[in-house]
């Protein structure tokens, strides 16, 4: 549920498959071209899957499916890497001996 | 009513570039396949002098350190042979605004586009110039959208471009983003036509005569801190800008050094693959951009593209996505610095080509970017991972893009491989006709010598 001025995101089916270009390679050309805008919402309120109204940072009004409200990053820096400290073993140790940094 | 059709909207392309780039290419044209390239890169009225003051004093960019890595350089002496294993050098262009050297390519688009009277800015970009542009964009209080090409039919996003989203944001950019296709182009041609936006592109002369800073910065720092010029520069190389600005700048300030592009090998994907988007831990610095984008530059978004690496490079080297990582880790181990993987192509190369130079030789890697979450090694290696990429250790050489990744069992193995510069130079030469459909003239014969560092004899005998 989300409300007038609430910061969200909407999702646009910008170009259905039968519309996109044609020299793109065959899986691509079998999925429509989408499209995601955040903006503040115009209508009054909202559910998710709703056809709403949003004002993007810029001031454009855009219509879409509304898809999150109060959007944000999850983005990290993975699960952990043992070849990265494999790594760092094996250069420091030609570089410095092996005693050094044991 | 705008009739916003595909095809409606790209036959209106040629007017909608025409006034949201404010400059009109076709009295560039010679109406044969020649343009007067030169003519073009004057044409934006800032010599080096005037885009250094841009830069210094109205953005504050540029003059960032270049830092010898005493460590790395040892390390590839180690297993060079007898007097070989030539110094490396690394330009830090993270330090600058935003966090790569991108920022020396939107500022001087921003000032053009601020000085023209432009409410804002618009960028096609997945890569560290969509938070160059907002970066300036804040400075310079102008708006700014950046078009992002961000996720797979699944939803799925690629971990550096989220990143490159949330910075862009965070800079108070609108962040637009769109699933994998070339149609990206249509989406941002109506966005100009709606807003009334500047075209901040990567490829006008604004754009490329901001990165010839950074080739005149490194021939001058090099004679203040060495008394020498370098030997070699080496460039990662995706849309050719880099290499095109910094060679330019290099000319400009006399130095000679060999210009060696280099990119990661990323053979056998498709770019406009929707199955294969996420299948590459790369989005910049690729073959996917540097073999096509080299060979026929006039696939940007804009009438004639500024980037046109092959007037310049000398060489064109690749490497391996396994062996980029392995040069990003060493450089935080050896070196504390900390930066992002696709930055370190051109290290990489460098490590390897050290070992075929004399010890007293000077090379200079041009660039370091940004890293964070998404854009960072251990954050690109377990996407990888998770996406089913067989990751280990062995020969990087048997390393297949979008199916393993291999890490050099030992850093001897890290190997920059020589492309064919004769087979890119004919290609263009090939594709300047074809596109064009015209019989080159003498005029024209000229002007590809130009286009490919090469003679009008080469030219003559490599026509298709």
């Amino acid at each position: 549920m989300a409300n007038k001025n609430d910061w969200v995101q909407i999702h646009i089916d910008v170009l259905k498959p039968e519309e996109r270009a044609t020299n793109i390679p065959e899986d691509t050309r079998h999925v429509p071209l989408e499209m995601w805008v955040k903006g503040h919402l115009i209508d009054e309120t909202a559910e998710i899957g709703d056809l709403v109204k949003v004002r993007t940072k810029t001031g454009r009004e855009v219509e879409g499916t509304l898809c999150a409200v109060n959007p944000s990053f999850k983005h990290n820096f993975g699960d952990y890497i043992p070849e990265l400290d494999t790594i760092d073993e094996t250069v420091k140790t030609i570089l410095f001996g092996g005693e050094t940094h044991a | 009513m705008l009739d916003n059709s595909y095809a409606a909207v790209m036959s209106r392309k040629n007017e909608i570039m025409k006034r949201a780039v404010g400059m009109d290419y076709d009295k560039f044209e010679s109406g044969s396949i020649a343009f007067d390239y030169e003519g073009m890169m004057a044409a934006t009225g800032y010599d080096l002098d005037a885009v250094r003051k841009i830069q210094t004093n109205e953005f504050q960019i540029g003059n960032t350190p270049l830092i010898e890595l005493k460590n790395l350089s040892a390390l590839a002496r180690s297993f060079a042979p007898q007097g070989m294993g030539a110094r490396i050098f690394v330009k830090d262009e993270a330090a600058n605004l935003s966090g790569s050297f991108k920022v020396r390519r939107a500022a001087t688009s921003i000032h053009q586009a601020k000085r023209m009277g432009y409410p804002g800015v618009i960028s096609a970009t997945s890569g560290n110039y969509g938070a160059a542009v907002a970066a300036c964009a804040a400075k310079a209080g102008l708006k700014c959208i950046v078009v992002q090409e961000c996720f797979d039919s699944k939803g799925v996003g690629q971990p550096e471009i989220i990143e490159k989203a949330r910075k862009c944001e965070a800079l108070g950019a609108e962040v637009v983003q769109l699933t994998v296709g070339p149609e990206l182009f249509y989406m941002f041609l109506r966005m100009l036509e709606e807003t009334g936006y500047f075209n901040a592109s990567l490829y006008t002369p604004f754009g490329i005569a901001g990165v010839e800073t950074l080739g005149f910065e490194i021939a001058q720092q090099c004679r203040l801190m060495l008394g020498r010029d370098p030997d070699m520069v080496v460039c990662t190389n995706a849309g050719g800008g880099n290499l095109t600005g910094t060679a330019r700048g290099l000319l400009k300030a006399n130095c000679s050094a060999e210009v060696v592009a280099a990119s990661v090998n990323l053979s056998g994907l498709h770019m406009a693959s929707d199955t294969q988007f996420n299948l590459k831990s790369f989005t910049t610095g690729h073959t996917g951009f540097g073999m096509p984008f080299s060979t026929w530059p006039d696939r940007s978004d804009v009438p004639r593209s500024a980037a046109r690496p092959l007037r310049y490079m000398d060489r064109y080297v690749t490497v391996n996505q396994g062996e980029v990582f392995y040069t990003t880790e060493m450089l935080a181990a050896l070196e504390g610095m900390e930066k992002g993987p696709a930055g370190n192509t051109s290290l990489a190369a460098a490590f390897s080509l050290a070992q075929t130079l004399p010890k007293d030789k000077i090379i200079v890697v041009q660039e370091t970017e940004y890293t964070g979450a998404g854009k960072h090694v251990n954050a690109q290696l377990s996407f990888a991972r998770s996406n089913g990429i067989d990751i280990h250790f062995g020969d990087p050489k048997d390393e297949v893009p979008g199916k393993s990744i291999i890490l050099p069992a030992h850093p001897s193995m890290i190997h920059a491989r020589e492309a064919d510069i004769e087979h890119l130079r004919t290609s263009l030469i090939h594709n300047a006709q074809k596109m064009t459909g015209k019989t080159p003239n003498e005029a024209d014969i000229a002007f590809l010598a130009e286009e490919t560092k090469t003679n009008p004899t080469f030219v003559k005998e490599h026509l298709a």
